[in-house]
């Protein structure tokens, strides 16, 4: 491989190639030839960066000069100037939101500079699909340490020295899972990857597969160690078709190098991986679920006990692991289990991905350290909320999580404390919500996902989450009476209480948390029949109000149906038989002054 | 630990303990017993300590054996859990919610037909917060579908929701009844299926894949939309079910039951007569349900061997030759051809002369074609009249067919 | 059954021939189903066609019919040649055993192959694979015996399950299904021409000087009498002149039906005593109604030896007394009173006289029947033969030689029938015909054969064809089935509009005189449609 003076590493994640970053790959190709320039400058395609918001995105190297949201049209420019000239293209450097600041290093853009990169840390770095690159990165060598020096003990020992709690969110310390499953009797034991990412607005685990599908393998491999377990398989979504092709041809690469099938670097231990894809049924995120749907049965959770480690796929001791739990294994198994609790907090060591999404200005992935206040990830890395509207909550743990409002902003990212304000770290799936969110409207989005999505096995998740959707709807259609909150809170504490699993348990965990912080929202809407945030559209008059209309027009540029008469410097009408309540006037006006 | 002595004190009050319902808001009047049952618990956790595989439920110091369930230990001492789901045989679901119980230290409610017994465990069967989700479970099932119509339901009587909505006084009024999704399927002969009156408690699912193993029925769609569905959700007609009506008897509501339900007595109407089946030579226990001097239902016995409730398409549906306008009631004799009625005395005095009239003038010359379908008292008989009255041992019966 | 239906689930291994166990002993298909399932036993299933059963199979194997005897010689002998048999079993509990080694020698796989189509490595894998067990139970049911060597058949059956030490231990047995509910009563009481209640010979002199003392008569005869199948034949000739037929169909269910009316017909005096009408019924000079079993107290045994209760639940047609009531009352008419006041009374003297009963009674198996025997008040019952010694002392090994079928297919007769039931009907339909719903699932007689038969014939699906065989002719509509194999055709016996029995062998088996139900030749053409 010659040696080449400058990498350009262009993402090529999920979200960047939506963007169009394939289409600059092509017209960047063309002119690299043009210009004769492919040996000294090489393009490597990598999974995803993590900036999503900006993409695509590209990173040069080695100045470490980070491009965004990138265009065929910007081709001919960067090649001239920066890659021949060595005159970097300001024009495409990324753009502080509040400063207007045009920053070019990767490494001053606070997105990037307050995370710490261990999940993620080839993240960008390498090609996903060349195995070498990964193990230019010192992949494999955790494998290798594990499967020649260490026993099943040591290494377990290692991982509850760590401290790695599962990161699928409900925290089960990773090495005492691993204990169990290592003192189960059987002949035949399996190494399960959950990479069922089924959370509405989480990406991370396609992320990683994308990015870095080798990690996966080595992961799984020290974990089939650890518990002597000779087949794994890795359950993935079929809708990441981009993330399994990865994955497959990783695991046809690490069976080539020998890093997969028998004797595996001669150590003489034995493991292979195979890939289920799941039909994208949320509730085989769930373990159980998940190993009956693997069995070929309907994917419906089972009661435990008796636990998987004991009694899990096909009934044979079995471990379960998300995606970025096991990215973190190689690495804590190269440099020590006190190497990775060295950050982080008391009960929660390490890092932790979460994906930002929903009203803010830099959605994408990030890594950041345990203990980080949340406000950090907000406003530092996420930079903040857009179009200068306030925050009013940030949703954690998708549908079975809760929301933090900001009056718990500087909660700090740990299991426990986030427990405390009543939402769970869950996977990393973070939605921001601004103060034009409905809080009843927005846990009765997530109600009607996870009634949808219960397998219909157990009573009160089928039908209480039914009466529970039922009455916020019947609350945002403007209909709620004073009962109804009554109702609610019991259906609530039954669903949570009483149902089989996971699912069911913590269906109910938006209700509770929106009715612990915004309870005067659901009042609002039953006793005043009036949706604070405007979101809830029965509830909306569809009028102007006359002292805070700033008589600007936007409005009536906004309406699609000739529905606003406004004249300049006069206050706007909606003539309301015209109006298909649309809601254009309400996001467009900048005053609220439209009731 | 004020949580737990109410909850105690709950538990050991003698109605609770006779399976009377006391709704949550009656705890609140047992308050005075708290202090002396307070140490009656404390007392019985002191003597379990010295004994391994003993546990607590409800204040009383229980002994398992390695692999118990909550459930079955508490059965066993005739402590009352209502269980719906629970189908003796097949491997517990855990999926109606109705055996939840509390176990101390555990993070939510625990159904009790699945979580094994181990040593030191301290549960209480009824505490409020136990009796809070049995109450809102019933609630939820009373209107999911229609159960607003045991009037005129045929399970009316012989139906555990029914049950169990008298034992929680639950009436099914808090929420709107969601009605009738799926229609009802009455295409073949045998098994109606209603489902707005299913409870989805997946018993018949267990039926048919767990005890018969026929493997036609399993859940089908999502969330509020689930259903018992065949392969393709087909009729059932055009499935792979062969009708043994293990479903059927396994339903404790109104959602499968015989095609004719609502045309004869109900269930509980009816008074059971335990007997033997008269088809093949398993010597299924079944129960002929009867009224007015007819059979209308027949059910597997389910405490006995050798079937344990199963039954087959023939034993549980094929009893309408029982009462057939086609059976022979009185005695015939062929004259010219053609069969005429007699009177049994005529008929017998002539067989008799006629048997006798041959058996005396030939040896051998008569012989008896017993039955392996009648009882063995009437095999007995009839071989002894072949031997002893007309001398002869010209008998058998088709046990070679 | 040598082993209650309970040890089943407890075999390591199943093997299960000549039985179609989902349709005819549904109850018994689901332990087994449940032992493949979720028991992880092995399943070995036997059979000419493909039964649902085979779809729990470890291993399955599909004989031509007849060929029986051969496959399990084969097995036998691939089990001592691999070294696989239960040496201390046959050397402590049997005697035999060298004359039966002698002669499965000659049936190596190869052989047997050539006789049944079945694969010789498959007959290998099955013979490891039942040896290999450590509990191993066989179940059979008339796919063995109702062949002219079917008695062999059964022999070589038994001498494979004590090859293997498998006779009188839990979770092992030879195990026949019993195809009638009382079949097993008829013969405990002595339903047969050769034997007094309890298997007593009657050509045995003490034997039947007990009899006489327990009965209080003398001179009862010591010649056995004759079977069903002869008495046809001795109705031909007019040497049996009167018939009593008591809840029987023979002229559905018999062999050669042709044959059997010949004989009924030439009676000179025919009784029929039923609950319908029956074909039977029609022949008869004189019918006697009688009560069903939701009307009158008795027992019946069950295929495991099981006693059990029988109990009246309704009133049966006013005026009609039980079958043995109508029995004594015929007693009494021809001056030899027997006087009995209950079914219950009968049992009492049934158990006197009969010792494997001795110490049953209606209180006993007032909850659960007892299998037999249960020689004492206080005996729990035996639901186990065997355990410990044979009933003989020590299990004989019979040397078994395969022989063909008594008809087999030529040029002029193409292809083998093989007869049986369906899942909605039972024998000869005087019940299940009865019933609406039984009838919709299944209202009429079919010809199952496979795919490839039926296009050579050039049949389809649902065609009516017409089936004949050297004793007489049906039609019957093509049921084309994969669970066919080419070269044989299955027809149920439930329907006599279209009896299979019109076309089966009435050869016997010499010693249980059971006729040749299972196999017979045929051919198959299409039949002209009735129109309206």
């Amino acid at each position: 491989m010659s040696k080449a003076r400058m990498q350009l590493m262009l993402c090529s994640g999920t979200g960047c190639h939506a963007t169009g970053s394939k289409r600059f790959h092509e017209a960047l190709d063309a002119e690299l030839n043009r210009q004769g320039l492919t040996d000294e400058i090489k393009i490597v395609e990598t999974g995803c960066n993590g900036f999503c918001a900006v993409g695509p995105v590209m990173l040069v190297q080695p100045e470490g000069i980070f491009y965004q949201k990138l265009t065929a049209e910007d081709v001919p420019e960067l090649v001239e100037e920066h890659f021949l000239k060595g005159r970097p293209v300001p024009r495409l450097f990324f753009k502080e939101h509040m400063s207007k600041e045009k920053i070019p290093h990767i490494d001053d853009i606070p997105f990037f500079s307050n995370q710490v990169y261990r999940a993620m840390r080839n993240k960008g770095a390498i090609d996903p699909e060349v195995i070498d690159e990964y193990i230019a990165r010192d992949g494999y060598f955790g494998a290798a340490k594990a499967l020649n020096e260490m026993s099943s003990e040591e290494i377990i020992d290692e991982m509850l020295t760590s401290g790695l709690r599962g990161r699928g969110g409900a925290g089960f310390p990773t090495g005492l899972k691993w204990k169990f499953a290592h003192s189960s009797k059987g002949a035949e034991k399996y190494v399960l990857c959950n990479a069922d990412e089924g959370d509405p607005g989480a990406f991370m685990d396609r992320s990683i597969l994308e990015s870095d599908p080798h990690v996966i393998l080595e992961g799984m491999t020290i974990a089939a160690k650890a518990i002597n377990a000779t087949k794994g398989y890795i359950y993935c979504r079929t809708e990441y078709q981009l993330a399994i092709r990865r994955l497959e041809i990783a695991i046809a690469q690490a069976k080539e190098y020998g890093l997969l099938g028998t004797n595996i670097l001669g150590s003489g231990f034995d493991f292979d991986i195979e890939i289920y894809q799941g039909a994208g049924a949320f509730v085989c995120g769930e373990e159980t679920a998940l190993m009956r749907s693997i069995e070929g049965k309907r994917g419906m959770p089972r009661p435990r006990p008796p636990f998987p480690a004991y009694k899990g796929l096909w009934d044979k001791p079995t471990i379960l692991n998300n995606v970025e739990s096991f990215a973190n294994v190689p690495q804590i198994i190269l440099k020590g289990g006190e190497w990775y609790a060295s950050i982080g907090t008391e009960k929660s060591k390490g890092t932790k991905v979460f994906a930002l999404s929903g009203d803010i200005n830099n959605i994408g992935l990030v890594e950041v350290p345990m203990g980080l206040p949340i406000r950090t990830l907000i406003y530092d890395i996420g930079g903040g909320i857009p179009n200068k509207r306030k925050f009013k909550a940030v949703q954690l743990g998708g549908p079975s999580g809760g929301c933090v409002p900001e009056q718990h902003l500087d909660t700090l990212i740990d299991y426990e404390e986030i427990a405390k304000v009543g939402a769970i770290m869950g996977s990393g799936g973070a939605i921001v919500m601004d103060d034009r969110t409905c809080m009843v409207d927005m846990a009765r989005f997530f109600m009607d996902f996870i009634q949808d999505e219960s397998c219909g096995k157990c009573t009160p998740c089928r039908e209480g989450t039914r009466r529970i959707l039922e009455i916020l709807e019947r609350i945002c259609d403007g209909k709620g009476e004073a009962a109804d909150l009554k109702s609610l809170e019991d259906l609530c504490e039954v669903t949570s209480n009483s149902s089989l699993c996971g699912l069911g348990q913590t269906a109910a965990n938006p209700v509770l948390s929106t009715m612990r912080f915004f309870m005067d929202e659901y009042k609002a809407h039953i006793f005043e029949k009036r949706c604070p945030a405007k979101t809830c559209q029965a509830l909306l008059k569809f009028t102007v109000d006359a002292e805070k209309c700033k008589k600007c027009g936007l409005c009536f540029k906004a309406c699609p149906a000739d529905a606003i008469v406004w004249k300049k410097k006069e206050v706007a009408f909606i003539d309301t038989t015209k109006c298909i309540q649309c809601m254009s006037c309400y996001d467009k006006c900048p005053f609220d002054a439209i009731d | 630990m004020w949580h737990t002595y109410l909850i105690s004190a709950f538990k050991t009050n003698p109605l609770a303990t006779r399976g009377v319902c006391i709704l949550p808001t009656a705890v609140v009047s047992f308050l005075p017993w708290q202090t002396s049952l307070n140490q009656k618990t404390d007392k019985v956790r002191l003597e379990m300590e010295h004994k391994d595989k003993s546990m607590i439920i409800d204040g009383r110091a229980l002994r398992f054996t390695e692999g118990e369930t909550i459930l079955e230990v508490a059965r066993r001492n005739h402590i009352d859990i209502p269980t719906l789901c629970h189908l003796k045989g097949a491997t517990p679901t855990g999926a109606c919610r109705v055996c939840v119980v509390e176990v101390e230290g555990a993070r939510t409610l625990m159904t009790s037909c699945t979580v094994p017994a181990t040593a030191g465990m301290v549960v209480h069967s009824e505490s409020p917060e136990v009796i809070r989700s049995r109450r809102m479970t019933i609630e939820l099932m009373l209107t999911s579908g229609r159960h607003d119509d045991c009037l005129v339901c045929p399970s009316s009587g012989d139906c555990r929701l029914q049950d169990l909505a008298f034992r929680y006084k639950v009436k099914g009024a808090t929420f709107t009844p969601s009605g009738v999704k799926y229609p009802m399927e009455a295409a073949n002969p045998f098994i109606l299926r209603d489902f707005s009156k299913c409870i989805l408690c997946g018993r018949c699912v267990q039926a048919c894949n767990e005890v018969q193993v026929n493997e036609a029925i399993d859940f089908g769609y999502r969330g509020a939309e689930a259903k018992i569905v065949t392969k393709g959700d087909r009729a059932l007609k055009d499935s792979d079910c062969v009708f043994c009506g293990e479903c059927v008897q396994a339903c404790p509501v109104a959602a499968l039951v015989p095609k004719n339900a609502r045309l004869v007595p109900r269930m509980s109407e009816t008074r059971a007569v335990k007997t033997t089946c008269s088809y093949c030579g398993v010597g299924c226990q079944m129960n002929l349900h009867v009224k007015n001097n007819r059979v209308w239902h027949v059910t597997g016995c389910e405490e006995v061997a050798p079937n344990h409730g199963s039954l087959c398409v023939k034993g549980r549906y094929g009893f309408d030759f029982i009462a057939s306008e086609h059976r022979l009631t009185t005695p015939l004799i062929k004259e010219n051809g053609a069969f005429r009625e007699a009177s049994w005395d005529e008929a017998l005095d002539l067989t008799a002369r006629r048997f006798k009239e041959i058996a005396g003038a030939h040896a051998d010359a008569v012989g008896v074609l017993t039955s392996a379908r009648v009882t063995n008292e009437e095999n007995y008989i009839a071989q002894k009249f072949a031997r002893t009255v007309l001398k002869t041992n010209n008998i058998d019966h088709c046990a070679r067919l | 059954m040598t082993n209650p239906i309970s040890d089943i689930e407890k075999a390591d291994v199943i093997l299960v021939t000549g039985s179609n166990t989902t349709e005819t002993h549904p109850v018994i298909s689901s332990a087994i189903k449940r032992a493949a399932k979720f028991g992880g036993k092995g399943l070995i299933v036997i059979d000419p066609r493909e039964i649902t059963l085979k779809q729990y199979a470890t291993l399955k194997m599909a004989p031509r019919p007849g060929g029986d005897i051969a496959w399990i010689n084969g097995m036998i002998h691939v089990i001592l040649k691999e070294g696989l048999q239960a040496k201390e079993y046959i050397l402590d509990r049997t005697e035999g055993f060298d004359a039966m080694a002698e002669a499965v020698a000659p049936f190596t796989p190869e052989y047997v192959e050539k006789i049944t189509g079945i694969p010789g490595n498959t007959l290998v894998e099955a013979a490891r694979l039942y040896a290999g067990a450590e509990k191993g139970s066989i179940l059979y049911c008339m796919g063995i015996t109702q062949h002219i060597n079917g008695t062999n058949a059964v022999k070589s059956l038994a001498n494979l399950a004590m090859v293997c030490g498998n006779l009188g231990i839990e979770g092992g047995g030879v195990n026949p299904l019993r195809g009638q509910n009382n079949v097993q009563g008829a013969c405990d009481m002595g339903g047969l021409p050769d034997v007094y209640p309890g298997y007593r010979k009657v050509h045995d002199e003490s034997h039947a000087q007990t009899m006489e003392k327990a009965w209080g008569v003398t001179g009862l005869s010591r010649t056995p009498g004759i079977t069903a199948t002869d008495m046809v034949d001795a109705a031909i000739d007019g040497t049996l002149k009167a018939l009593y037929v008591i809840g029987e169909n023979p002229l559905v269910s018999e062999a050669d039906l042709n044959h059997t009316e010949k004989g009924f017909h030439n009676l000179e005096f025919l009784v029929v005593q039923d609950i319908f009408m029956t074909e039977t019924a029609q022949a008869a000079n004189v019918v006697l109604p009688a009560l069903c079993f939701a009307e009158k107290e008795g027992t019946f045994t069950n295929t495991e030896r099981r006693v059990q209760r029988v109990r009246k639940a309704v009133d049966g047609p006013e005026g009609v007394p039980a079958d043995w009531e109508i029995v004594c009352d015929l007693a009494r008419r021809m001056g030899v009173p027997m006087e009995f006041k209950s079914a219950e009374a009968i049992f009492t003297e049934l158990a006197a006289v009969t010792p494997a009963f001795s110490g049953l009674s209606y209180k006993r198996i007032e909850k659960e029947g007892i299998p037999w025997p249960c020689p004492t008040a206080d005996h729990p019952g035996t639901p186990r033969l065997h355990v410990g010694s044979f009933a003989k002392g020590k299990g004989t090994f019979f040397p078994i030689e395969w022989t063909p079928p008594a008809e087999v297919t030529d040029a002029e007769y193409p292809l083998a029938l093989t007869t049986g039931r369906v899942l909605y009907h039972y024998h000869t339909g005087t019940m299940t015909r009865k019933s609406k719903g039984l009838n919709e699932r299944s209202p009429e007689c079919f010809v199952e054969m496979a795919g490839s038969d039926a296009k050579n014939l050039g049949l389809s699906d649902g065609t009516l064809a017409t089936v004949t065989s050297r004793r007489g002719n049906i039609k019957a509509r093509v049921k084309v089935s994969r669970r066919m194999h080419k070269g044989t055709v299955f027809i149920p016996f439930h329907f006599a509009e279209a009896a299979a029995n019109r076309l089966t062998n009435a050869k016997l088996d010499p010693d249980s005189k059971i006729p040749e139900f299972k196999v017979c030749a045929v051919r198959i053409g299409s039949a002209p449609e009735a129109r309206g």
